[in-house]
């Protein structure tokens, strides 16, 4: 296990690495983000000042050098914009994200998993086609009007909920979060939900499929020869086998509203770091976007590694070396 | 005489599949007594598992029983509801499956998988239960019980897992066992070790048993009578000894002919000739004719009725044989 967790934590600082040599090559083709800080009406002069100041004067080379040995000391660059560290910028804007997304999965998974149990368990009834049926709509409507339907009709046509912002936020452990106030939940309510409708349609149909795949197995008969409820043995015998594929999915579905909620950020002006990603890729604030992936990049992993974790955790014959 | 324990009477199971109506078990009677063992014989898809099934009542859509009663105790099962069902199955009639390797959970420590049957069937506490479950994991011969039980599935052999499938069986004291082809998926040494262990423990715990099996050898091991199924009807029924000796259906005669047997080595293995006919297509008559070497022209005209013909045995053919083996 200890040996399993350092072979991850090397693989994780090779992935960083290779992720900031490709984002550091990729923002060099968009453009000289000078231009970007520098006032319209701004002589030569002081825009190749500017140029110094930002060290874009330098070889891209020399420009990555830099980036790393100060990356090595703790110091992931400042951004253009706001002369911040970036990942300050950055960190200040994760709790709302990461909130939303968590509310977003639970609701999806609360959801998806009884469905899905269900239209496994009895694919050929009525209330089962109609499940699956209507998971189509969720895979197939785009988020961004289903985020713009559920203002019309939530806040326009019937002024239920608000449209935009985290309301009132409540600061625990340095973090500021809106899930602990009313008004907090009021708002976090229709992103969640846009958020969520894509990974619900998801997960409830790879929950479909391992649960009749499972309910076909000889175990299943078995536990119902001992005279085991229908609910046990849905849950507790069938599930837990139907479980792997979708933990994966759970994983990856949570590593990209993370990473990529900024449609539905945008939409609903919720102030996380999906909307500070596409704020700065309009404003070309290249150590912003740098740092930004990275973290993604570092996300991912990390989820990735717990996802393998639990693996072990539902099936004993996984193990991990 | 005493009620037997379980009372098959015409029972009717069906499957209606896109092909036509299946009667996978039609019209068969037959009667299991305390602390007998009865052999259920026949080739693959004839009706053999089903019976099992539709006595626990675990037939699913599109399979139903379609009449007939399953007297258990005294009282019809067949009608009963779900929930009532659900204290027969495990506590009353407890069933061991072909392949221990899928019948247990994967995921859940076998110590689990038998804590499960004493929990839903009995009022003992955790330690009691624990204490009942090694001792039973002993009766079947696994040695190092207590240690066991935190082992999962995939950490034991074929045959150790039907030793656990078996224990489980047996946990809650079953007054009745249907045993499903127990041991065809095993190594031949470890099949005669299960038999014996199942032989034993009916004996035992005084218990009766359902042999379900392809293979009259096993049967006349273990059985005190034998039921020979063909396409869903029974085609003979005896005391073992009887059926083994002087069987009266030729269907029965050509499934111990098929046995090979050490002392006629020089002769070719006889089979009996053809495949089992489809099931939807029947027709009237006699559902072996097809295959039948004693066949006349009376076999295809009506359907021979299960009528005693010597001794205990009974058998459905209007020409029973008369030899002995």
């Amino acid at each position: 296990m200890l040996g399993y967790t350092i072979k991850r934590l090397l693989q994780m600082v090779l992935v960083l690495f290779v992720v900031s040599i490709i984002v550091f090559l990729m923002m060099s083709f968009t453009g000289d983000p000078v231009f970007m800080v520098i006032p319209i009406d701004s002589t030569q002069a002081e825009i190749e000042q500017a140029r110094r100041l930002l060290g874009l004067d330098q070889s891209l080379f020399s420009q990555y050098w830099i980036f790393l040995s100060n990356l090595l000391q703790g110091d992931f660059g400042r951004s253009y914009v706001f002369r911040q560290p970036a990942m300050d910028l950055i960190l200040e804007r994760l709790p709302a994200t990461i909130e939303m997304v968590l509310v977003a999965m639970a609701f999806a998974t609360v959801i998806a998993i009884p469905l899905g149990v269900y239209a496994g368990a009895n694919p050929n009834r009525t209330a089962s086609r109609g499940i699956m049926a209507g998971s189509l709509f969720g895979i197939s409507l785009p988020g961004f009007w289903v985020g713009m339907m559920l203002i019309y009709f939530f806040s326009v046509r019937h002024p239920l909920l608000p449209s935009s912002g985290r309301g009132e936020t409540i600061e625990i452990l340095g973090l500021r979060l809106s899930i602990f106030t009313a008004d907090g939940w009021s708002h976090i309510l229709l992103p969640a939900v846009t958020l969520a409708l894509a990974t619900l349609a998801i997960i409830l149909r790879i929950t479909r499929a391992g649960m009749m795949e499972v309910m076909r197995q000889d175990y299943i008969r078995f536990a119902r020869a001992k005279g085991a409820s229908r609910t046990h043995i849905l849950f507790a015998h069938g599930l837990k086998n139907a479980l792997i594929p979708v933990v994966t999915i759970f994983g990856l579905q949570l590593g990209d509203l993370i990473a990529f909620a900024t449609i539905t950020e945008t939409i609903f002006a919720w102030p996380g770091t999906g909307k500070l990603l596409i704020d700065s890729i309009y404003r070309g604030d290249r150590p912003v976007i740098v740092v930004y992936l990275m973290l993604t990049a570092f996300i991912f992993v990390v989820i990735n590694f717990l996802v393998d974790i639990v693996y072990t955790v539902i099936d004993p014959r996984i193990t991990v070396k | 005489m005493a009620e037997p324990l379980l009372d098959l009477r015409e029972l009717q199971t069906h499957f209606q599949t896109f092909g036509g109506l299946v009667k996978a078990v039609d019209g068969v009677s037959f009667n299991v007594k305390a602390g007998e063992i009865v052999g259920l014989v026949g080739e693959s898809g004839g009706g053999k598992s089903v019976i099992g099934f539709s006595i626990l009542g675990l037939v699913d859509p599109p399979g139903r029983i379609a009449g007939g009663e399953i007297r258990f105790d005294g009282r019809d099962i067949s009608k009963l509801g779900e929930r009532e069902m659900r204290n027969v199955r495990g506590r009353d009639i407890a069933m061991v499956f072909q392949d221990p390797m899928t019948s247990l959970n994967p995921v859940y420590t076998i110590g689990r998988q038998m804590d499960e049957v004493l929990r839903l069937h009995t009022n003992l506490d955790e330690a009691a239960r624990r204490i009942r479950c090694i001792r039973m994991l002993e009766d079947v011969g696994i040695s190092g019980a207590e240690s066991r039980l935190d082992a999962y599935p995939h950490q034991f052999s074929g045959g150790m897992r039907q030793r656990v499938v078996i224990a489980i069986a047996l946990l809650a004291g079953s007054r009745l066992i249907i045993a499903d082809e127990p041991t065809t998926a095993l190594d031949v040494t470890v099949q005669s070790q299960i038999l014996k262990l199942m032989r034993r423990q009916v004996q035992e715990t005084g218990a009766a048993m359902i042999l379900i099996t392809h293979d009259l050898a096993v049967v006349s091991e273990m059985a005190d009578r034998v039921v020979v199924l063909y396409c869903g009807k029974v085609v003979e029924r005896g005391l073992t000894e009887e059926v083994i000796r002087s069987p009266a259906h030729p269907y029965t005669r050509g499934l111990l002919d098929s046995i090979p047997r050490i002392t006629d080595r020089q002769r070719r293995l006889r089979q009996i000739p053809g495949t089992v006919p489809d099931i939807r297509t029947l027709g009237a008559g006699c559902s072996f004719r097809g295959r039948c070497a004693h066949a006349q022209p009376l076999c295809a005209e009506r359907s021979p009725e299960l009528a005693p013909v010597r001794g205990s045995l009974d058998a459905a053919c209007h020409f029973p044989l008369q030899e002995t083996l």
